[in-house]
Order: C-alpha cells, then sequence, then structure tokens
C-alpha cells in the first residue's frame, strides 16, 4: 500500500517540539523518523536536529565545480596560447603562468558559484518533489510537520498532533 | 507589534524602539510580511518622483550615446592622449560602488553581524545594477560598440589573438564574473522571500513569483542545503570582489605612465571602492526608508553601525591616499613626481583639493553621534562622500593622461564636453532606475532574516531574563 501524507500546523516552536519528541517515541508500524519533514518560515536546525543527521551535499558540488572551472580554464587558455599560428615571444614562455592564474582564478570561482546554485536546486529535487500539502501561513509564522506514512498510521499520527494543539492539521483528501 | 502607515505610526516608532535597539523584537512576524509586502505595492509618491528623475536623466543619457554612436569619439571629445575621458573613471566609480553589496552582505554575513540583515537586500541589488553600469562604459568608451567582444577573451577562431597577458582582457572576464555571481548572490538569497510574495501574490504576479521562487517550501532539507550553499556563495564572493578591483587597478598600475605605476594601487582601489560603496549604502538606506516606510526595519541604530563603518573604510583610504603620494614623492621618479605636483597646482588643482578634502576631512563628521542621527545631515554627508570618491576616478585618469612622459602630448587645457557629461548623468538614471524598478518587484527587505533576528534577539532576551 502507497504511503499517504499529512501536515499539522503549530503556532509556535515549543509545541512543534513536543509532537516530534512524541512522534519519535511512538514506535508506530509503517512509520519512520525519516519520513518527518518541517517546514517553518526561518531556519529551526535546533528542530531539524530532533530529526537525526540529514546529510548536505551541495559543498560536493562546489568543490567539482570549483576544480572544474580552474581545470577548464586553465586549459582553454593555454591550449589557446599555444596554438596561436606565430610565436614571438622574445624568450618568454608561450603558456606564462603567473598571468593564466588571473583568468583561472576567475573561472575557478564562476563555476564554483554556478555549480553550487546547481548543487542546491538538485537538493531540492527541481523541478519535482514539490508537496501538495503546504499552507501559506507557513511562510508567515507558521510552523508545519510533514509525516509521510501508512495509510493506517495516519490516524494515529494526527493523534499525537492533536494532543499538542495544532492550528490545523490537513491531509492528502483535505483537512 | 508596529505598523507604520502614517506620520503618527512612525511617531509611536520612534517613541517605543528602543535607541539601543537594532530593531524592535516584539514585532510580529506576520507584521514584517506586511510591511514589506505593502511597500511593494503602495510605496510614497516620491518613489514616482524619482523613478521619473532616473528615467528623464536616463534618456539624456541614451541620446548622447546615440549622438556619439552616430559622430564617432570626436563628438565626445575624445583623442590622444585623452582616450578615456569621463567614461573610464566612472566605470571605475561604479565598479567601486558595487563593493558595499559583497562588504554588507558577504562578509557581515560571515561574522555572524546580524544587524546587516535588514538592509544587505538593497546593498546586493546596488552591487548587481552598480556592476550593470559599469559594465554600459566598457561599450560606450569603445565608440564602435558593435566590437565589444573583442575584449572577451575566448580562443582564436576569428584568427585575433587575444592577450591573455593583458589586465585589460582580465577585466572583462573579473567583470562577467562578477556580475554572474552577484545575480546568483542576490537571486539565491532571495528565493525564501520569493516564495512569500508568490504565496500573496495573484494573476501574473504570483506565476512570476511562483517561478522565481524555486519549490520553496521552507522544509528542514531546503534550508539546510540553503545555509550551506549561501555561505558558500558568500565565501566566494570575498575573494571575487578583491580580485575585481585589483584587476581594474592593475589595468594602470601595470602600464608605464606616471601617475600609475604604483604599487600599492590594487589595495588602493579596493578601499576606495568599499568606502564609496557604504556612502552610497547610507544615501539610499535614508531614501528608502523614506520611501517605502522602512522605519522600523531601517533603524537609526543599524544607519549609527554603518557610518561608523564608513568611517573606518574612510581612514583606510586616506590612509592609502597617502601612501600613494608619498611613493610618487620618495620614489626617485621625477615623472611621478610631476604628476602629482601637476594634479595638486595645475589645471585640475581644484578638483583635486576638493577630492582630498571631500574624501578625507568630511569623514571626521561621521565621528559625531548627533550627527550620525541627523538623517539630513547623512542624506548630504554620503552624498559629498560620494562626489569625493567620483572626483578621485577623475584625478586618475584626466590628470594622469594630460600629464605623460613627453611634454607635447600634454594636455593641461582638456575638459570633458557635454557629450561625456550626458552620458555620465545617464548612467545614474539608468542606475536609479533599475534600482527603483527592483525595490517595486522584490522585497528590499529580507523578510526572513529580519525574523531570524527577531527572533534570536528575543530568545537571548528571554534568557538574559
Amino acid at each position: 500500500m502507497g504511503k499517504v501524507h499529512t501536515l499539522a500546523l503549530f503556532n509556535n516552536f515549543e509545541e512543534a517540539v513536543r509532537a516530534i519528541q512524541e512522534l519519535k517515541g511512538a514506535h508506530l508500524p509503517g512509520f519512520r523518523i525519516d519520513d518527518v519533514v518541517i517546514k517553518s518560515p526561518i531556519d529551526h536546525p535546533e528542530l531539524s536536529e530532533m530529526l537525526g543527521k540529514r546529510p548536505v551535499y551541495v559543498q560536493l558540488f562546489t568543490l567539482a565545480g570549483a576544480v572544474l572551472g580552474g581545470s577548464v580554464g586553465f586549459t582553454l587558455i593555454a591550449s589557446a596560447q599555444a596554438n596561436f599560428l606565430l610565436q614571438i615571444r622574445g624568450g618568454r614562455p608561450v603558456v606564462p603562468i603567473p598571468p593564466d592564474m588571473v583568468l583561472t582564478y576567475e573561472l575557478f570561482i564562476l563555476f564554483g558559484v554556478l555549480m553550487t546554485m546547481l548543487g542546491c536546486f538538485i537538493a531540492w529535487k527541481l523541478p519535482g518533489n514539490r508537496s501538495t500539502l503546504y499552507n501559506t501561513s507557513i511562510s508567515v509564522d507558521k510552523i508545519g510537520i510533514l509525516v509521510r506514512a501508512d495509510p493506517l498510521v495516519i490516524p494515529k499520527i494526527n493523534e499525537i498532533f492533536a494532543r499538542h494543539q495544532p492550528l490545523q492539521i490537513m491531509g492528502e483528501h483535505g483537512r | 507589534m508596529i505598523h507604520t502607515t502614517d506620520e503618527s505610526d512612525i511617531e509611536i516608532e520612534r517613541r517605543f524602539v528602543p535607541k539601543a535597539k537594532d530593531i524592535n523584537e516584539d514585532i510580529a512576524w506576520a507584521q514584517i510580511n506586511k510591511d514589506v509586502l505593502r511597500s511593494m505595492e503602495r510605496p510614497r509618491l516620491m518613489y514616482w518622483v524619482i523613478f521619473l528623475a532616473s528615467l528623464a536623466l536616463f534618456s539624456v543619457g541614451v541620446y548622447c550615446e546615440v549622438y556619439q554612436y552616430r559622430n564617432g569619439l570626436g563628438a565626445a571629445d575624445l583623442e590622444n592622449p585623452q582616450v578615456w575621458g569621463l567614461y573610464i573613471a566612472t566605470f571605475i566609480f561604479w565598479i567601486g560602488m558595487s563593493h558595499s553589496g559583497t562588504l554588507l552582505s558577504a562578509i557581515l554575513h560571515i561574522m555572524h553581524a546580524d544587524w546587516r540583515k535588514p538592509i544587505y537586500r538593497f546593498a546586493e541589488a546596488m552591487t548587481t545594477f552598480s556592476l550593470m553600469t559599469a559594465g554600459l562604459f566598457v561599450l560606450v568608451h569603445l565608440g564602435r560598440v558593435w566590437q565589444f567582444y573583442y575584449v572577451v577573451a575566448y580562443p582564436n577562431e576569428r584568427w585575433t589573438w587575444p592577450n591573455f597577458n593583458s589586465p585589460l582582457v582580465w577585466d572583462a572576464t573579473a567583470i562577467g564574473t562578477y556580475l554572474t555571481s552577484s545575480i546568483v548572490f542576490l537571486y539565491f538569497g532571495m528565493i525564501p522571500d520569493l516564495a512569500i510574495c508568490r504565496d500573496n501574490a495573484k494573476g501574473f504576479r504570483k506565476k512570476f513569483y511562483w517561478f522565481l521562487s524555486a519549490g520553496w517550501q521552507g522544509t528542514d532539507r531546503q534550508w539546510a542545503n540553503f545555509r550551506v550553499a549561501y555561505m558558500t556563495l558568500a565565501c566566494f564572493l570575498i575573494p571575487l570582489a578583491v580580485s575585481v578591483h585589483s584587476i581594474v587597478a592593475s589595468d594602470f598600475a601595470v602600464s608605464q605612465q606616471p601617475g600609475w605605476h604604483i604599487t600599492s594601487f590594487p589595495p588602493y582601489f579596493v578601499a576606495g571602492a568599499l568606502y564609496s560603496g557604504c556612502a552610497a549604502i547610507i544615501t539610499l538606506f535614508i531614501i528608502l526608508r523614506y520611501v517605502f516606510r522602512f522605519e522600523a526595519y531601517m533603524t537609526m541604530p543599524i544607519l549609527d553601525k554603518t557610518c561608523r563603518l564608513t568611517f573606518a573604510i574612510a581612514m583606510v583610504w586616506t590612509y592609502l591616499n597617502l601612501i600613494e603620494y608619498a611613493s610618487a614623492w620618495y620614489g626617485n621618479d621625477e615623472y611621478a613626481k610631476q604628476a602629482l605636483i601637476f594634479r595638486a597646482t595645475g589645471t585640475y588643482a581644484p578638483y583635486w583639493w576638493a577630492m582630498n578634502f571631500l574624501g578625507s576631512i568630511v569623514p571626521f563628521v561621521l565621528v559625531f553621534k548627533s550627527l550620525r542621527n541627523h538623517l539630513p545631515t547623512m542624506m548630504v554627508v554620503s552624498l559629498l562622500l560620494n562626489v569625493g570618491m567620483w572626483l578621485e576616478r577623475f584625478m586618475i585618469i584626466t590628470p594622469t593622461l594630460a600629464h605623460g612622459y613627453y611634454p607635447w602630448t600634454w594636455t593641461g587645457d582638456w575638459w570633458p564636453n557635454w557629450v561625456q557629461i550626458g552620458i555620465v548623468a545617464g548612467s545614474f538614471g539608468w542606475f536609479s532606475m533599475l534600482f527603483m524598478l527592483f525595490c517595486k518587484i522584490f522585497p528590499a527587505v529580507s523578510m526572513y532574516e529580519v525574523k531570524e533576528m527577531v527572533y534570536h534577539r528575543f530568545m537571548a532576551s528571554k534568557a538574559r531574563a
């Protein structure tokens, strides 16, 4: 049976914390803490920590972009210099390293920046994977807890939410 | 809760926001959204006055550029040795202006200086639009603008051989990189706010913000990736900004022209850039505070901090300016010394003295707290500082080209004509127009960061209590 979503909206941070703690301690069948998503108007690292470590891979994209930018930049410049028809250099090197480092450096940064953004978009799973359960009050001041679980467990999860004064509980088929 | 809709509400804010606090911690988050979104809907009448004045100024610039395009650079009175005129001086000015966004946004972000949060967004926008304006001068000064691609360093399928050792080639690449990175940084930092706009907009605007908000729902995974990416971008931006203005300085410093061949030029340019950028932030701070009714966010303590930062940078610039003079005076290079003497006593001497006065003496006004908290005074001072910084760039270009190695090339009586002045004025119109449009379409105050600021300060005061 496919899993379904439920979203509870809370007025403040403390109520959301208590709801997550109870969810974690409930050991419900067909429910994993990894399937819990917090939606909040500001970053709450302390709230996210309760859900366990969730890896961030953006830095790897940054590293790949920076290395790629630096190497591609230098290769392009050096190969262009090496391919000039006439090499009237007066004893100076065909590929002078110090001045080429400037453009290499700029491309190192450019690719690093672009790949960081791309990495972030990939981590956000764009353009798909947008949950239909969303409430515009999350972008104002409310905290949402989105849970994905077996349909049979959803009523129990909603019961746990209901014990912590949620403003609203939303299911995939309405409230 | 603060709701600043008219003068009486502003008076309430003045009475209830304690002077020592950067922001009122009790302000409701919903009110933050409301105030910022309202600024995009209903600014004061002054907004339209500024916008139309900018448009008029921009039109003057377009007319002058068309005139120059049809008649050639001679119509702008540009010929040897005055080949750059006001164009490159103003180009450096706009590049310098762009450094403020990086300073306020990236450096202060890394240092966790949270007072930057209500004002960094417009500083970043200033960076982007300054760079776009600076880029125009690269085209304008060519005269034959359709040949702009010659400045781009790409390999020789055209059978032209770019000189990769030339700072002019570095310049085009560095500015392109900086512009791209600044746009990415500005856009990326705005995504959570664009989601707020999406949630509150209707019709076409909703679709527009929906597309730009990139599916943002404020999930913990989104925040975690966003934080890492934003910090990474900030770390990239800082060395990039320094490299851009160092490279611009290298355009001059690596030449043999007396007056330019100075080792301290790159740090001197970077300090000058930060200085003019900070002064411009003060100007725009005061304008936006009034035009968009941001009195509750752009508070006097934040202005006070910005002024103190500007004073510190002004002193760094003054020191490096003195170093430049000392290098010429004691450097055993008679030509460089004569170029300095020409600046101080020749045709352009009044502007040289004005630059020194405005750049090094006027900032001492910022030492006085009572003056720092007086908005009209700060408006005038910030404008004067930027006049001084524009004169600095003028003094780098025109007197130096007027007094080179060969006496028969000296042009002590050269003055820019109306075409150049019109294009420079047009650039200010172009910048202001873009900036005001940005503030109307996008949130000029970062809503989510102000919420974070309010939240963390509230929690800290609660913990203290």
